[in-house]
């Protein structure tokens, strides 16, 4: 399993379970425009939790979509970066426009307001 | 008590698949582990083996197959990492190595290869002829911790030491 993820009311999250290199970023690419194409996100997160190891080419997967993402007038962040990870972003200066996000923040947000519509709707 | 390594080295060569990147950065930490890195060192390794491993896949050979040889060597605490092909080379090296040049743009290369091999490892040195081939060689001296040197982690261990 490459990647998993999770939509709801145009939020996308892809959770990237490998190792990011030349060979395995082809397949993630493929399989991020597939859903991003399906579901017109208005937001796309990139958890990268699970992510042991990442060389450059995880930075022309992430801008690239961050383009696409772009074009259908989304926004694009990343989310549990490992020191290694952050190191390689920084250099390239990618997080300026793509920032780091606090997902499990994040998450809680979108619970709470859950609840709320719960509360208005009974 | 851990018997210390002076000097060693081994060789690796396996054609230009990008499926094999993940074995040769793997294959070169596991050589690089019996001088006891950091995983910070580690992964700063596998990190600048798969950029040069990567470059002599997608732009010393591009889609044609060849044979890709990485030489390791260990002297004292220090690593030295040979990647070479015999693919088409580098027009301009000085050009290649500024961050964010790429040959390639439009395949999303982000042209950050030789940056990070220059800032993850202690020295980084290209030589490439036109048409023959490109050797990158880098150097990083392994940090070791003097203070696991003499002293048994366990009991047990003491006892069988």
């Amino acid at each position: 399993m490459q990647m998993n993820y999770y939509e709801k009311d145009k939020l996308l999250i892809f959770k990237i379970m490998e190792e990011i290199d030349e060979f395995s970023v082809k397949e993630l690419r493929r399989k991020a425009d597939y859903e991003i194409e399906r579901f017109m996100p208005r937001e796309v997160i990139f958890d990268f939790d699970c992510v042991t190891f990442m060389d450059s080419a995880g930075i022309g997967m992430i801008i690239g979509r961050y383009k696409q993402v772009g074009i259908i007038g989304g926004v694009t962040e990343v989310a549990n970066l490992s020191n290694s990870v952050k190191r390689i972003f920084r250099m390239s200066g990618m997080l300026k426009i793509i920032p780091e996000i606090d997902l499990k923040e994040r998450l809680k947000d979108i619970e709470s307001k859950e609840n709320s519509k719960e509360v208005i709707n009974l | 008590m851990r018997n210390k390594i002076t000097d060693n080295n081994m060789k690796l060569e396996f054609i230009s698949k990008s499926n094999n990147e993940a074995f040769a950065r793997i294959s070169v930490a596991a050589f690089v582990s019996q001088l006891d890195p950091t995983i910070e060192e580690l992964s700063d390794i596998k990190t600048a083996v798969s950029e040069a491993v990567t470059n002599s896949i997608v732009h010393g050979y591009e889609e044609k197959q060849g044979i890709v040889t990485i030489i390791c060597k260990i002297h004292e605490n220090e690593i030295f990492i040979q990647v070479s092909d015999n693919g088409k080379g580098i027009e301009n090296i000085e050009m290649a190595k500024q961050p964010l040049y790429t040959t390639k743009p439009n395949l999303e290369r982000s042209g950050m290869g030789f940056t990070i091999m220059e800032s993850f490892m202690d020295e980084l040195n290209i030589e490439s002829i036109l048409g023959i081939g490109t050797k990158v060689t880098m150097r990083k001296k392994i940090k070791q911790t003097e203070d696991d040197e003499d002293i048994p982690v366990t009991l047990e261990e003491a006892l069988r030491g």
